[in-house]
């Protein structure tokens, strides 16, 4: 290390106990939790806040470290908190810092085999930073939110006991020192998200939804299990020189960027790595399992299938980046995977939601189109920018969930529909309608809002770096988010109020299966029906699809402020995020604080008698030509291999300069989506006399469209009717089938076989043959004089038997010892 | 290789000690059920703190080495010794054996199968825990396979008596096709005691001079204890008796068999077959890694046919043990290892299932996955006990099952001594995608048996009004987790997570022997 040494502190060296503090909260919300006053939610926002202050003091001391690596001015962290106030003052040094900062990691042993001992612990750098603050931040908002939401719920305690294990399941994967603690995590919430999501098991539906996501994310995690095999084997031996071994997410970072991996390896191990973070981050076209997800509690829908769980396989990607950017040639202009994946997945994402009538849904195909543009972001190189929409989309998305909660919860009389059961709610609930508009500002990047910074960036970047084809899916991926965004505002907040919006109250219109379902309890077992009945008026406050009569003598009304106080900060900060990384304004305090540079580092055998000798520098290039970006780079970290004696952690990344001529497009194309959207809403749900009114109805390719996109693509059918189907049914069935009748078979004859087989000897043999000559001898013996009469025929066969079997053991006794 | 000779008693100690209990029992009426209950309960638990002393005097920084060894005259007129040693490949597994036999005891003071009886069926135990502790301990071969035919009259006699509507069918088929494997094992072990030169059955010697006899004659050798052992696994083909006898077997029968029989044949590839043969391993090692990637997602597709809740359990054991086996033909200390723990993590987590499967037949009278429903409503706790289960037994990270699959497809990317790294890499492919069926059929039956709500047929009786909302509601027959359940499985419960967490605590046992193993074999293939 060239420059100063590290500051560290007691909060970076510790930061492993982050997760740790939630992990016991769960086990004691499980334990004690039922018996407690608040029920076991004191617990989980203990702890949650807890963590949550280890967090900030991580943070602090981590950008404590980062200025102490010698990068620019440094004004005390505190200030970046307020970016405003920060973008007034002179800037920090253009480029920021010039050296890595090493990571703080640490680790124990955790498990050995063939004599390699492989460790649990903790890899703090800036992306763990930004995460653990984030994780923690929302779940304690929305831990709080959830007393209110689901207040009186049958399995209440449980629901906070989810809660806090997912916070911790992410959590580890978040700090993870290596691969194998990265799956952990990954797992323990896909766990959390089975559990989450099928809350309310009772209903089929939910509990569908709840192993169709377990298990579409599971097809996915056949590729991290077959991908960290891969990277296992190809990185070990580089590791292990290097004091490590091949699970090291460092380790791994090092040998893909060492010139020494095979790009095969790269390759495949990147495309398996890729796989799960398809299924993970519901990238097409695996993401059907998210839209599907929001049967869960609405919290569970803001917490996991928004802001934090549905980012991990993004955060993989950016986790282990040096793997994806050598494997597939990131930093030439070169097509790739990631980038064609997202890309896909933000237009097709982003078409459906226009075609969903339920709020959630809408918001959840946002949350798949806005995965796709981080993805996109890494594709293209734009690291940065896609860890930072990872940010600002947290703080929006999130606001966004719990808006559409709090409308549901004293809004639209447990409904989700838009069509049927809102409009004209702004009146009724001010707040809830105000954070809802900034967030959505903010989700269609309109200038000065958070998503702006962060989409346009990834968008920016993607030109930049000479993608110019995702440079155009990006921008009309903008337009379509601002204009089905504006769609569900006007269903939801203007127009006519419709339903229970109005002030209506019906019993089960707003959801037919659930409807249905309980007119069977009260059918079939009228004694359970009524205890599910009883229960119900229990937990109706908060149980989206049960609550009859809770608010039934009211009509809409804003929420109490255990839901807007949350909402509001929320806002706050959908605005105020941006600003950490805002270009327009010049600020730049994420890059400097978050991304790695892309500089070499000194080994230790090395720094002592320098290095860089003529003998050295022979830095072969990595094998792909020179990017094409204006201002891109043709050496250094991730283009050739590092000088002998160094070590590259990380790739050089480009940084496109921001100029409001070059944000002009979006700007223009999210102001027309708006614009047009509007029009066509009042066209066709405001009835107004404009062209699209009735357009599905006249015009047969806009219904052909139209069901292709209600149908969802047809990708459901194909995977549950086609696919699940087939497995589970025929091909399962053939399978038994062959077991009882041909493999069961063959054991079956064997043993008919033989007896028969015993049977006939029996028969033939012993009885007519053995047993016909000693009857013969027996008949001779009588005729001769009775002179055998002790020989009692019946016995003969014993005796014979006794003889044979003694001659038998003899023989074998003679064998074994004569030899 | 290398012995340590101390504390020489306590593994005979150990193994044997059953048999007091036994003798006891003979002279006791078996009208006094409780009293052999009693015995059954004090002997076992008698024998478990044997085990765990024989834990504590273990030495876990020799674990490569065979510790508290005997080797004393036995049957010189063939020169098999009374050879016992306990090392950190049979260490888990011993033990396992002395704590799930003194957990079923428990378990069976409140839950002796229909036909009653318990004197014969806790002695039948008894004499069983002989069979299993002495095949882990047995360092000679006609020591082992005594100790392994041992095991086989009990389970016989307790599936054929206290079993199922077919046990008849089920004991049967379960005696005859062991013994058919038995039969080719003792000829492959005889002929490879004549081709190393007749002078000894110890394993030592074996491993030694087994590696000498010609590639040929390992192969054909390597054949006949392949399939006695892979009948005990048990592997593609050869499974058909599992199913059967797991559905047929009272709980007590299912959760042994499945916590330690089945180990008796993997157990058997680690410690005999390949050590000794390393050539005919090699050669077979293809074949068995086949075979269990066929057994992998055959035993899934199985699973998902099913209809009764014990049956899918028992198929999922023929897919779980394919990890196993995969592991084991990979010829890799990761391989190896991996095995070593899905075999204890396996007999953890499927004896539990066992234990559920056998208290919702209690309850129920049923095992109809379709008449089976909101299990989670009537029983949360057993709910609650079978998703924990279900979530280990699909290999989550953080429960015991993970680390004995995981590392079992890692290690199939890169297998030993040269084997062929297409094919490897592909099974290994094969093996992930099982993971994913593992998922689907255990999910599967979670949501159709816990989720929803609770069938009719078991909720008629009539119940006051204003039940309990946290699902209080229940059939007088319906009960949730009893004491003595809660007894008998927390330390299996314990145990998925403490392995889960850290598995450290089994791979730092099994890892020195493990790579010793290893290098052994490597030595002899040339």
């Amino acid at each position: 290390m060239t420059a100063a040494t590290l500051t560290t502190g007691w909060f970076l060296e510790n930061a492993w106990l982050i997760p740790i503090i939630p992990a016991i909260g769960f086990v004691l919300i499980i334990a004690l939790g039922k018996r407690l006053p608040a029920k076991g939610s004191e617990i989980g926002i203990a702890s949650i806040g807890a963590s949550l202050v280890l967090a900030i003091g991580a943070t602090y001391q981590w950008i404590d470290r980062v200025s102490s690596a010698g990068g620019g001015e440094y004004a005390g962290p505190i200030s970046g908190v307020f970016g405003f106030a920060r973008s007034i003052f002179p800037s920090a040094s253009e480029a920021g810092t010039e050296t890595y900062v090493e990571p703080v990691i640490r680790s124990w042993t955790w498990w050995q085999s063939g004599g390699l001992e492989f460790g649990f612990g903790q890899h703090i750098d800036g992306l763990a930073i930004m995460l653990l603050l984030l994780v923690t931040f929302i779940s304690l908002l929305v831990q709080i939110f959830s007393t209110e939401y689901v207040s009186g719920d049958r399995r209440y305690t449980h629901f906070f006991a989810a809660l806090t294990l997912f916070s911790a399941g992410m959590l580890v994967m978040v700090l993870a020192e290596n691969m194998i603690q990265l799956i952990l995590g990954w797992e323990i919430m896909g766990l959390c998200s089975f559990m989450l999501i099928g809350h309310w098991w009772e209903e089929q539906a939910n509990s569908r939804a709840a192993l169709k996501a377990f298990f579409t994310v599971r097809v996915g995690d056949v590729g991290l299990l077959v991908g960290t095999a891969i990277i296992f084997f190809g990185a070990n031996q580089w590791a292990v020189d290097n004091g490590s071994n091949g699970f090291s997410i460092q380790a791994i970072s090092g040998w893909a960027l060492s010139g020494e991996a095979s790009d095969s390896v790269l390759l495949w191990g990147g495309v398996a790595l890729f796989i799960a973070a398809i299924g993970k981050s519901g990238q097409f076209p695996l993401h059907t399992w998210l839209p599907d997800a929001m049967a869960g509690p609405t919290p569970v829908s803001s917490l996991l299938h928004s802001s934090t769980m549905v980012v991990a396989g993004v955060f993989l990607v950016a986790r282990v980046y040096p793997v994806f950017f050598i494997g597939f040639d990131i930093g030439s202009t070169n097509i790739n995977l990631i980038a064609v994946i997202g890309g896909i997945t933000v237009i097709a994402a982003a078409a459906l939601a226009f075609v969903q009538s339920d709020i959630k849904k809408v918001l959840a195909y946002s949350t798949v189109s806005q995965l796709g543009y981080m993805m996109l972001g890494l594709g293209v190189g734009a690291w940065l920018p896609a860890v930072f929409h990872i940010f600002t989309h947290a703080f929006f998305k999130c606001c966004l969930f719990l808006a559409a909660g709090s409308i549901s919860h004293s809004g639209s009389h447990h409904s989700f529909d838009m069509k049927k059961d809102m409009g004209g709610l702004w009146r009724k609930m001010p707040i809830t309608a105000g954070t809802w508009m900034i967030s959505t500002a903010a989700l269609c990047g309109i200038p000065f809002f958070s998503g702006f910074f962060s989409k346009d960036e990834i968008i920016d970047n993607a030109h930049n770096n000479g993608y110019n084809l995702f440079y155009y899916v990006g921008l009309i991926g903008a337009a379509m988010t601002a204009a089905y965004m504006t769609r569900a505002t006007y269903l939801t907040f203007f127009g006519t109020p419709r339903g229970a919006a109005a002030g209506e109250h019906h019993d089960d219109a707003h959801d037919d299966a659930h409807g249905a379902a309980h007119a069977a309890g009260h059918d079939t077992h009228d004694d359970h029906g009524h205890d599910t009945n009883d229960a119900h008026g229990h937990d109706a406050h908060g149980h989206d699809a049960h609550g009859h009569d809770d608010h039934g003598a009211h009509g809409p009304h804003e929420s109490p402020w255990r839901i807007t106080a949350p909402l509001v900060i929320l806002a706050v900060l959908a605005i105020g995020s941006g600003y950490l990384n805002a270009p327009a304004v010049g600020t730049h305090y994420f890059t400097d604080w978050v991304e790695p540079v892309g500089a070499a580092v000194v080994t230790d055998e090395y720094s002592s008698d320098g290095y860089g000798g003529d003998d050295h520098s022979e830095s072969a290039a990595l094998g792909f030509a020179a990017p094409m970006a204006e201002e891109g780079y043709s050496e250094g970290c991730g283009y050739t291999t590092p000088e002998a004696g160094t070590i590259c952690y990380a790739p050089k990344l480009n940084h496109a300069k921001f100029t409001w001529g070059k944000a002009a497009p979006s700007i223009l194309l999210v102001a027309f989506g708006i614009l047009a959207s509007a029009w066509m809403c009042m066209g066709v749900f405001g009835g107004r006399r404009n062209p699209f009114a009735g357009l599905t109805s006249k015009f047969a390719p806009a219904r052909w469209g139209h069901t292709f996109l209600v149908n969802k693509y047809y990708l459901d059918h194909l995977y549950e009717r086609v696919i699940v189907r087939a497995v589970a049914h025929p091909i399962a069935a053939a399978a038994y089938w062959v077991n009882q009748n041909i493999l069961d078979g063959v054991v079956n004859g064997v043993g008919r076989g033989g007896r028969r087989t015993g049977e006939w000897v029996y028969r033939n043999v012993d009885q007519r043959v053995v047993d016909g000559a000693v009857n013969a001898s027996g008949l001779v013996a009588s005729e001769s004089g009775h002179a055998a009469q002790s020989i009692q025929s019946g016995r003969v066969n014993q005796y014979g038997a006794l003889l044979f079997g003694a001659a038998t053991v003899g023989a074998i006794v003679l064998i074994l010892v004569n030899i | 290789m290398n012995t340590i000779t101390n504390d020489t008693w306590i593994l005979s100690v150990g193994t044997f000690l059953p048999l007091v209990g036994v003798l006891l029992m003979l002279f006791i009426p078996g009208s006094e059920e409780r009293t052999h209950k009693q015995i059954g309960i004090v002997t076992s638990a008698a024998t478990l703190a044997v085990g765990i002393l024989t834990l504590l005097r273990f030495d876990f920084d020799q674990s490569d080495k065979l510790q508290f060894f005997v080797d004393s005259e036995w049957i010189s007129v063939i020169s098999s010794n009374y050879t016992i040693g306990l090392d950190g490949i049979s260490l888990p597994l011993y033990f396992l054996s002395m704590a799930v036999t003194f957990l079923v005891m428990i378990y069976t003071w409140d839950n002796m199968p229909d036909a009653g009886n318990p004197k014969p069926f806790i002695m039948l135990m008894l004499i069983l825990q002989v069979g299993m502790a002495g095949s882990f301990i047995a360092q000679d071969l006609i020591l082992f396979f005594v100790f392994f035919e041992v095991v086989l009259l009990p389970m016989y006699f307790m599936i054929g008596v206290w079993g199922g509507e077919q046990r008849q069918y089920a004991s049967l088929k379960f005696f005859l096709y062991t013994m058919f494997g038995s039969a080719l094992m003792l000829v492959a072990f005889l002929a490879l005691f004549f081709q190393t030169g007749a002078a000894s059955f110890s394993f030592a010697h074996l491993a030694e001079a087994g590696a000498l006899v010609d590639r040929d004659v390992q192969i054909w050798i390597f054949a006949g204890m392949f399939i006695g052992f892979a009948v005990k696994v048990p592997m593609f083909p050869f499974h058909t008796w599992l199913p059967d006898a797991h559905t047929q077997a009272p709980t007590q029968g299912s959760v042994i068999l499945a916590a330690i029989l089945l180990k008796l044949g993997t157990y058997g590839f680690v410690r005999i077959a390949i050590p000794m043969l390393p050539q005919g391993a090699k050669a077979w090692a293809p074949v068995i890694g086949i075979l269990a990637v066929i057994g992998i997602i055959y035993g899934a597709l199985g699973c998902l046919a099913q209809t009764d809740m014990k049956r899918l359990i028992a198929f999922s054991s023929v897919a779980h043990m394919g990890f196993v086996m995969l592991g084991i033909s990979t010829l890799t200390e990761f391989g190896i290892n991996a095995a070593l723990f899905g075999m204890v993590a396996h007999g953890l987590i499927t004896g539990m299932l066992f234990f559920v499967a056998g208290s919702v037949k209690h309850r129920y009278h049923t095992l109809e996955i379709k008449r089976l429903s909101g299990l989670l409503i009537q029983m949360p706790r057993l709910g609650w006990i079978l998703g924990f289960s279900a979530m280990a037994s699909l290999g989550l990270p953080g429960l015991a099952g993970f680390w004995g699959e995981f590392p079992a497809i890692l290690s199939a990317y890169n297998p030993n001594f040269g084997l062929s790294v297409g094919l490897y890499r592909t099974l290994m492919v094969i093996a992930a995608l099982g993971t994913v069926l593992a998922a689907a059929y255990l999910l599967w039956l979670y949501q159709r048996t816990a989720f929803g709500r609770p069938n009719p047929e078991f909720t008629a009786t009539p119940h006051p009004v204003g039940a309990g909302v946290d699902g209080e509601h229940h059939d007088v027959h319906i009960h949730d987790v009893t004491p003595i359940e809660w007894v008998a499985w927390t330390p299996f419960l314990v145990a998925i997570v403490l392995f889960g967490v850290y598995p450290q605590l089994m791979f730092d046992v099994m890892d020195p022997a493990v790579t010793a193993l290893v290098e052994q074999v490597g030595a002899g293939i040339p």
